[in-house]
């Protein structure tokens, strides 16, 4: 058995934070901030990541009324390297940290893990996870201002990041988690993320459904982290080849998070803050009014480096699982 | 299902890009740049009285400006983005490529950001370039007469 039980952890209060074209999208208004200026105040795309995070994780601690001190630990993590963004972050909270890397899946990955911390420290834990468009591209890709174009199957890393208070109360119970299997579907191509997760997602879906004696109807919302219109298509594809319709509760924030007709974001968004916007600012507001009962939160991240894409290995990805009740 | 099916399903299902939109927009803008171009040597050449070699080289470091201006403004991108190798192609896209990493990197500091990390994405076009240039002189040398 696999799945993890948790017991009597809550999230108690979330916040999110998000750039300008995330605040321009669908769920815009539903974020707690939006800051237009992508540099956030800061002389370098790493402080301004650092700086969105340090919101965040403020804006967190203003909404539950409380202070650092009272807080036994937080977790997360963000997309740079060494995920400095996220240790400049917590620097001046003096809050144990603890780093978490699961690239875009950090969201779920951290979530799973603060609730069992939470559940053994018997206090409140902080788990966040974040990321910069502009510094991922310039880790990742190119300079900002290179004059090149995107492929129609590659994503737009969004400028966000989502925090949770997890605690022995609140509206939002933590029921389950399940950790994933690293995952290589053969895929190369940099440019095509959603295909290098989707073979994750599905893997970690399927072990859930069998091991949990579940279906997809059984639940009101299963959303995927970041697999984009790509990855999304292929994880019902490959859910398909294993007799499984997910059927219409089946969605991806990073399908959710831009207007697809509208914003040109290609295949959708992507990066760790993509799932911690969506599900601190959206689903988590749905789950504390009830408006769904429950919620399978599928984190998805491509485990890849540029130095592994130039030496042409395959993309490994992951996918992480944590379940999520209303008890309102 | 095997890896190998998945890698064609993924493939098969994956967009491309539009070649034939591409391509026309590629032609329009990178004959437009020429255009310039070649405004820019009649300027000099016939207006200031440049001599023709002069006023060559003269309206391919004008080019190179302008391109560096638009990057470091940010306006480059955008156009590229349009372009494609409309840009990429004519020596604007060489401008581009070593003022957009020296712009990105400068909070590394002149040294180890600027300085390292400008040739970054140019750095292989110059040395197979010069490469390239040395073999072709090489046979010209011997045997073009």
């Amino acid at each position: 058995m696999s799945i993890i039980k948790i017991n009597d952890i809550y999230i108690k209060e979330c916040a999110s934070v998000v750039g300008k074209n995330e605040s321009e999208g669908p769920l815009g208004k539903y974020f707690d901030l939006c800051e237009n200026d992508m540099r956030f105040g800061e002389d370098s795309w790493e402080m301004a990541e650092s700086e969105l995070t340090r919101r965040c994780i403020e804006m967190l601690l203003t909404k539950s009324g409380k202070k650092g001190k009272d807080v036994s630990l937080v977790t997360g993590g963000d997309l740079l390297n060494q995920c400095i963004s996220s240790a400049f972050a917590v620097s001046e909270n003096d809050i144990p940290y603890l780093g978490l890397y699961g690239a875009c899946s950090t969201c779920a990955e951290g979530l799973v893990v603060g609730a069992i911390m939470a559940e053994k420290l018997q206090n409140d834990v902080i788990s966040f996870a974040s990321s910069h468009f502009c510094s991922a591209e310039k880790q990742f890709r190119f300079p900002l201002e290179y004059g090149g174009q995107r492929t129609p199957t590659s994503q737009s890393t969004v400028t966000g990041s989502g925090a949770f208070l997890l605690s022995k109360s609140g509206k939002i119970k933590v029921t389950e988690g399940l950790i994933g299997r690293v995952k290589d579907g053969n895929i190369t191509d940099v440019n095509n993320m959603g295909a290098a997760m989707a073979p994750a997602a599905a893997d970690t879906l399927m072990r859930y459904f069998v091991e949990s004696g579940t279906k997809p109807s059984d639940f009101d919302v299963i959303a995927t982290g970041d697999l984009g219109m790509e990855g999304h298509e292929l994880t019902k594809q490959l859910m398909m080849t294993e007799n499984v319709v997910m059927g219409d509760c089946f969605t991806d924030c990073g399908l959710m998070i831009y207007d697809m007709k509208k914003q040109d974001m290609h295949a959708g968004g992507s990066g760790c803050g993509c799932s911690a916007a969506v599900t601190a600012g959206h689903f988590c507001r749905l789950l504390e009014k009830g408006e769904i009962k429950n919620l399978l939160l599928v984190g998805t991240g491509a485990l890849l480096s540029k130095t592994s894409a130039n030496q042409g290995r395959t993309i490994p990805a992951v996918a992480h699982l944590v379940r999520l009740e209303s008890v309102v | 299902m095997t890896k190998e099916k998945y890698v064609k399903i993924a493939s098969e299902r994956s967009k491309r890009s539009n070649i034939c939109t591409n391509v026309i927009k590629a032609y329009v803008t990178g004959g437009c740049i020429c255009l310039i171009a070649h405004g820019f040597l009649k300027l000099y050449n016939e207006v200031c009285g440049m001599d023709f070699q002069n006023a060559r080289i003269l309206s391919t470091v004008s080019i190179v400006f302008i391109a560096g201006l638009l990057t470091g403004l940010g306006v480059f991108d955008n156009i590229a983005k349009f372009a494609g190798a409309g840009t990429l192609v004519p020596i604007t896209g060489f401008s581009n490529a070593v003022t957009a990493p020296a712009i990105e990197s400068k909070s590394e500091g002149f040294v180890n950001g600027v300085g390292a990390k400008m040739f970054v994405i140019a750095g292989p076009v110059i040395v197979y370039g010069v490469t390239a240039s040395v073999i072709y002189g090489l046979f010209y040398y011997y045997f073009g007469g």
